[in-house]
């Protein structure tokens, strides 16, 4: 592995691991609070014990999310300091507001979990909000940092050299409400439907079922909301993306050929070398209408973007197809789910209701690493697009390909002591939170 | 607006050498615990801990923001020489990190928490070892930009005695805040004499190990008895720094423990002044005698600019949050529940 291939790997092995764990530690404090909320308005210990649950796993996933962020910070010198170097001051607005953001989230995260008891009770539930708001907070600055790179403004770049540098309007780049809002909703879908996913199995064996019943429909409403609204803000991105970045979603949809009615290319494996789709389903000016609302007007194909420019194809239309068609699945799902509750049919002892959800725990996540592969390797070869190609600000040092098989080995093992810390902490339940009319309840 | 930005850096350093310090310390006590007492010290030390430990690693982050978005090229060659202390450092931080949440939050008590032990009181020696490595690597005039093979550019930057003494004496200064700090948290006198005990031992470590930071200086030719004396705030420091060790140990039989906790806080303080004074405002000194200057190396003027105003903005939000959390749990007689 050269070294250029393993700072890329290294990045994206970073990137993908603290992203799951960011996600769940940005969202899940919005379930405690509503659960909380339930408990201080309802007194129902259930609740009580529901929120303790899931505080442990805020806890777990904060914690391994904080020092994976710790290690990405670092790991932005560490791996590209060329970029660094130039971007930093340009894009570090969102950095250092997060920062703060982040601290605030681990105040407000020492007060909510150790509060217990210790001080009004609606404080203590609003530290807890405040856990939920600020990681929010945090994970929209960062995606604003990234939509710079995506879109790079407030800078002008003369002769190689960074100037009039304007860092707020680096912050509120073109792309970074899309950007964001695309990010926070599948956050939002991906947690819910795992969590809820986690729930429907208990109920499936039949565990607990009140306390994993009422645990489930937070979640689910939380997953299912989001994946319904997702399909708009991904319209709001695709347009963005074909405005800005017209080579990235050429590769998204491997359109080879400019022509009047391109087509949206469903599935198919793309031929780089003939420039085909073989095996797709083609829809012959759906993706005009889609970007222009237009059937007529082409759409910027791979052929009028220089080679050195291309991103690869395969790889970021395989992402993308597999991100939209689980977008579609959740969201199909979810409308299942607001039937029943419409219907005020209870699914729950049927089978087939538990066994789908069980099956969308994981796809949610796997959606999206497969939206940040669109968006990472999407842009390649540029890492500041159209600005700084990735290859020139890779780090001098070599033999990086350790330092990733060292990474690498470091989060396999973090990633299965966490599962194994969630099987027990579920494995648990009967003991330690699902204990009717015991109303102060230790952990241990 | 350059002056804000650098007093914020310093103030982060400073914060995260006293609160996460303390922090590391409280695993270097348990490394240097016998396994009789192992239990207890870490039942005190969590409960001090637990509520303001995720807060205390922020400082490192905000440091690090400061020092990327500010000072550019200075976070860069840093990042580019002592690539190989950074990844030991930060696999620390991962260790530690997650081995205290995972002790503290898995459901099951078993065996597994001797693996989360093990974990967390060897990445709390390696961590601030490694932390003070880099710090001496900086001052040390190692980093050869000029370099062209791996060995001088990239093993050579920081694998000598000078930066090595450094992080025993970061390592030792830890652990001696920890065990200052657990003394007043300590509600038994068997406990408290134990942590005095320590605070002892570790008060002599990092007598020793200060030494052999300046036997290394010597060593290496590294101009260190002129940076800390060779100026008035230098001496003036050293000698606060003196007097208030003496007061310190005075009063620690006599039970004062906030006042110790102060006077601990401070020689920290005055060790940081004596060692950034000198050099300010070049933090990192290259081979061949250049430097890096906070003032001629900094970011674009705007960039500068809205970073103060962040980090004031930031500051009205989380000094006063962070003082009632600390304040909250300082209450006595509050046993801590939820872990």
């Amino acid at each position: 592995m050269d070294n250029f291939m393993a700072a890329r790997s290294q990045m994206a092995l970073s990137l993908g691991f603290h992203i799951i764990f960011s996600c769940i530690g940005m969202v899940m404090p919005f379930f405690m609070a509503v659960s909380h909320f339930l408990y201080l308005r309802s007194n129902n210990n259930i609740y009580q014990n529901i929120t303790k649950a899931w505080s442990k796993g805020v806890a777990i996933f904060f914690a391994t999310g904080a020092v994976s962020g710790t290690v990405l910070s670092f790991e932005l010198g560490l791996l590209w300091p060329t970029f660094m170097k130039h971007a930093g001051p340009i894009f570090g607005m969102p950095f250092s507001l997060e920062g703060t953001a982040f601290f605030i989230e681990a105040i407000a995260l020492g007060f909510f979990l150790y509060g217990w008891g210790k001080f009004n009770k609606w404080f203590h539930w609003f530290t807890g909000v405040i856990v939920g708001v600020s990681g929010l907070t945090s994970g929209i600055l960062v995606v604003a940092a990234n939509a710079w790179m995506n879109t790079p403004t407030g800078f002008d770049l003369v002769n190689g050299k960074y100037l009039n540098i304007d860092p707020i309007k680096a912050m509120f780049n073109p792309a970074w409400f899309s950007q964001a809002l695309h990010m926070s909703i599948a956050a939002f879908a991906a947690t819910g439907f795992a969590v809820a996913g986690v729930h429907a199995l208990m109920i499936y064996r039949k565990k607990n079922i009140e306390f994993h019943l009422r645990s489930f429909r937070i979640a689910a409403i939380f997953g299912v909301l989001a994946a319904i609204l997702q399909p708009l803000s991904g319209d709001i991105s695709a347009k963005m993306v074909a405005k800005r970045q017209p080579a990235k979603l050429a590769a998204m949809e491997a359109h080879f050929n400019t022509e009047p009615y391109s087509p949206l290319i469903l599935g198919g494996i793309p031929d780089e070398k003939n420039k085909t789709v073989n095996y797709a389903i083609e829809l012959p000016g759906m993706l005009s209408f889609m970007i222009y609302e237009d059937f007529k007007k082409p759409v910027k194909g791979l052929d009028q973007i220089p080679k050195a420019d291309q991103p690869p194809v395969a790889v970021t239309h395989y992402a993308f197809q597999l991100m939209v068609s689980l977008g579609m699945l959740m969201m199909a799902l979810g409308v299942i789910y607001l039937i029943a509750l419409a219907k005020k049919k209870s699914w729950f002892s049927k089978n087939w209701f538990l066994k789908l959800f069980i099956l969308a725990t994981p796809l949610g996540f796997i959606a999206v690493e497969a939206g940040w592969t669109v968006t990472e390797v999407g842009r390649q070869p540029w890492i500041v697009q159209g600005v700084m190609r990735t290859a020139d600000a890779v780090t001098p040092m070599p033999g990086i390909a350790y330092s990733f098989y060292l990474f690498t080995a470091v989060y396999l093992s973090l990633s299965c002591v966490v599962v194994f810390l969630l099987y027990r902490q579920i494995k648990m339940v009967p003991v330690l939170y699902d204990v009717a009319g015991k109303p102060h309840l230790k952990a241990h | 607006m350059i002056y804000v930005v650098i007093v914020f850096l310093w103030l982060a350093l400073l914060l995260y050498l006293v609160m996460g310090g303390a922090d590391y310390g409280a695993g270097i006590i348990e490394l240097f615990t016998s396994d009789a007492n192992k239990s207890r010290t870490r039942r005190i030390m969590y409960n001090a801990i637990g509520p303001i430990w995720e807060a205390n690693h922020m400082w490192l982050i905000i440091a690090i923001v400061i020092l990327f978005v500010g000072f550019p090229v200075i976070y860069t060659t840093m990042s580019t020489y002592l690539h190989i202390p950074l990844v030991v450092m930060l696999m620390g931080i991962i260790a530690r990190g997650t081995a205290l949440t995972f002790r503290s939050y898995d459901a099951v008590r078993d065996d597994m928490q001797k693996v989360y032990n093990k974990v967390f009181v060897y990445s709390s020696f390696v961590t601030p070892l490694f932390l003070g490595i880099i710090a001496g690597s900086a001052v040390s005039g190692r980093i050869d930009p000029g370099a062209n093979d791996f060995l001088h550019a990239y093993v050579l930057s920081w694998l000598n005695w000078f930066s090595v003494a450094i992080g025993f004496f970061t390592v030792a200064l830890c652990g001696f805040l920890a065990a200052i700090y657990l003394i007043g948290e300590a509600t038994d006198h068997p406990s408290r004499k134990s942590f005095i005990r320590k605070a002892r031992i570790m008060n002599l470590a990092a007598f020793v190990a200060g030494a052999m930071v300046f036997i290394a200086a010597i060593i290496e030719k590294i101009p260190l008895v002129q940076w800390v004396f060779g100026n008035i705030i230098g001496i003036a420091a050293v000698s606060a720094a003196s007097i208030s060790l003496v007061v310190l140990w005075y009063l620690i039989s006599r039970g004062k423990r906030y006042i110790i906790r102060v006077l601990a806080g401070f020689q920290v303080t005055m060790i940081l002044l004596t060692t950034t004074y000198k050099h300010y405002p070049n933090i990192v000194i290259l081979k061949g005698g250049g430097y890096l200057s906070l003032l001629e190396n900094r970011g674009a003027e705007k960039a500068i600019e809205s970073l103060a105003i962040a980090l004031l903005i930031g500051g009205l939000f989380i000094l006063p949050a962070l003082g009632y959390l600390i304040y909250s749990f300082q209450k006595k007689g509050q046993d801590i529940e939820g872990h």
